[in-house]
């Protein structure tokens, strides 16, 4: 029980860096990003193949990150200066090739059967259960850390410049506000920030594989973000483990109905969550942890 | 010059396939100004509703595409218009992400009660025509003449009759349209019916030429999109010249990439021509 408990907490630390990832495109500069497992995956294997040739965990990591913010810039570059809604449908169409390329190119990702045998630091020096905990640590220190960086950066002038791009980009750009640069950067640290939590994930269960770039990862985030509140870092972190936890709870709501095909309790999973997130944009479209706005200072 | 003849061949029949369920789509985006990504639920539950009056009433393929038509339009208007009106003021992303949720909800329905298996449908199986070494199914060709059969229909309805005259107005242009007398909220329920209609009429087309599951929407979604891109998001002309576009330069990238990255083609096409010509073939402004 406790290991499941562990093994839940540090999953709901990566989902919750992925929902401060998505938080920051989606939340802070209104942009939608459906591509988020496909940047995981990049990062997941772009740290399994650094740390596999050699190079220190830490070395993968930051190599996982520019890849994440290399990959940024490709769906970016095309979109940028077009409707949002390009941005959607490139974003997704981004995850499906980041999964094609997983799957055929044999040569680098060992195509279906995935990399396995992932390093995982100091696994060896402090045994199964040990390095579990640590890793728990880790993640949730992982968090923090880009948690508050986050918070800071909402509360920046750089924050609320993001801000208003969402609400008007027109109106930031008259202000003088280099628009187009303002939402590549916060694209880029958010897909930078997500290619960390795919690596991450990559070295705790030492396995990567095209089906952990599935597009429901994606849809798992955006239904966390919503619940735990678009806009603001703590909603973020809030619903990354609160999507865990309801993930884990249909497990078991399934489990409740009787004669039920192993399929068939998947699909009724899969249901839930998409029913929940169509429930939520209707009666909480703002989350449990809605955006806060500062006061306009006294003039 | 054989294999290339054959592609373009195929191309142009893949294409048309892809037309249908990509004017569905680019009705919906041009009355209700959002991306459905639910129009995959819409090509699975056509599928199978084809596939149903298929093998369990023995329908050949033209009353068939009829019943996916009907079953798709009726079930998928009425179901997206309930399930997402209420969020059309919060903007066109909200819409949009809500109807990822819908098309995850309507493909494990599916799932749930036929499973992941694949589905063929029952057809006499005819060999090949043959023409001086370019091979096409006589199915093939059926299909080819059936989505062409389906959008000049389309586009005799969008030209000629009232209710289609109205739905141009109010993609045109919602509130000069609203000043005419027209109800946006029943064009927009027309349109989601109109739309996952094709979307379903395209699932029998595909099925009839391969065989369907739960994801055969899924699969086609981004070659869909990438048609409706290509062509300009929200001309139904644009959807057309997209498909026929697309499905060439997918059966053309075959030549020297493996079958299985087809869909990347898509991917690729979208980017190339967001660089170079955001508005599409077709279309209208992208900014």
């Amino acid at each position: 029980m406790t290991s499941y408990l562990i093994f839940t907490l540090t999953i709901g630390g990566i989902y919750a860096l992925l929902a401060l990832s998505l938080n920051l495109v989606w939340g802070s500069a209104g942009m939608v990003n459906l591509g988020l497992a496909g940047l995981f995956g990049v990062g997941a294997y772009a740290s399994a193949l650094a740390t596999g040739a050699g190079a220190p965990v830490l070395i993968g990591w930051a190599v996982a990150a520019l890849a994440g913010v290399i990959a940024g810039l490709i769906v970016n570059f095309a979109t940028l200066k077009l409707r949002d809604d390009y941005l959607a449908i490139v974003t997704l169409g981004f995850a499906e090739v980041v999964r094609l390329v997983a799957l055929n190119e044999r040569w680098l990702t060992k195509g279906a059967d995935g990399i396995s045998g992932i390093h995982a630091p100091f696994k060896a020096a402090l045994g199964p259960a040990g390095f579990n905990l640590a890793y728990l640590a880790l993640v949730t220190a992982v968090v923090i850390v880009v948690w508050l960086l986050l918070n800071r950066l909402d509360a920046s002038p750089y924050g609320r410049t993001l801000k208003a791009i969402r609400e008007d980009q027109e109106l930031a750009r008259f202000a003088g506000k280099p628009v187009l640069r303002f939402k590549f950067q916060a694209f880029a640290l958010s897909a930078a920030i997500a290619a960390l939590a795919g690596a991450l994930y990559a070295h705790y269960q030492s396995y990567v594989s095209p089906d952990h770039v599935q597009p429901l990862l994606t849809i798992y985030i955006f239904l966390g973000l919503t619940a735990g509140g678009v806009g603001r870092p703590a909603g973020a972190v809030f619903g990354g483990y609160a999507v865990v936890l309801f993930i884990e709870a249909t497990r078991f709501a399934a489990e409740v109905v009787p004669g039920l095909q192993p399929v068939q309790v998947a699909a009724i999973r899969e249901m839930l969550i998409g029913a929940a997130l169509i429930v939520l944009l209707h009666i909480r479209p703002q989350g449990l942890l809605p955006e806060t706005h500062p006061k306009a200072p006294r003039s | 010059m054989s294999p290339l003849s054959q592609a373009l061949i195929n191309g142009v029949m893949t294409g048309a396939l892809l037309a249908v369920p990509a004017i569905g789509f680019s009705t919906i985006f041009a009355v209700l100004r959002y991306p459905s990504f639910a129009i995959a639920a819409w090509v699975t539950l056509g599928a199978f509703a084809g596939w149903l009056a298929n093998t369990k009433a023995g329908l050949p393929a033209l009353p068939t595409l009829i019943v996916a038509f009907l079953a798709a339009g009726l079930i998928g208007g009425l179901t997206e218009d309930r399930a997402l009106r209420r969020l059309r003021p919060a903007g066109a992303l909200t819409v949009a992400i809500a109807s990822i949720g819908l098309n995850i909800v309507i493909e494990n329905v599916i799932r749930f009660v036929y499973g992941n298996d694949l589905r063929g449908f029952d057809l006499p199986l005819k060999p090949d025509l043959r023409f001086g070494g370019i091979r096409i199914g006589p199915q093939q060709i059926e299909n080819f003449i059936m989505a062409l059969a389906i959008m000049v229909s389309i586009f005799l309805f969008l030209r000629f009759t009232r209710f289609g005259r109205a739905m141009r107005a109010v993609a045109d242009n919602p509130d000069l349209a609203r000043l005419k007398g027209i109800d946006p909220g029943r064009i927009a329920l027309a349109a989601l019916m109109l739309g996952c209609g094709l979307a379903g009429a395209g699932g029998v087309l595909i099925g009839l030429d391969t065989s369907i599951d739960p994801l055969t929407g899924f699969r086609v979604l981004l070659s869909v999109f990438a048609a409706a891109v290509l062509g300009g998001l929200g001309s139904i002309p644009g959807a057309v010249a997209g498909a026929f576009a697309l499905g060439i330069a997918e059966e053309l990238a075959l030549l020297v990439a493996p079958p299985t990255y087809r869909t990347g083609v898509g991917f690729i096409a979208i980017l190339l021509m967001l660089t170079f010509r955001p508005r599409g073939l077709l279309g209208e402004k992208a900014m």
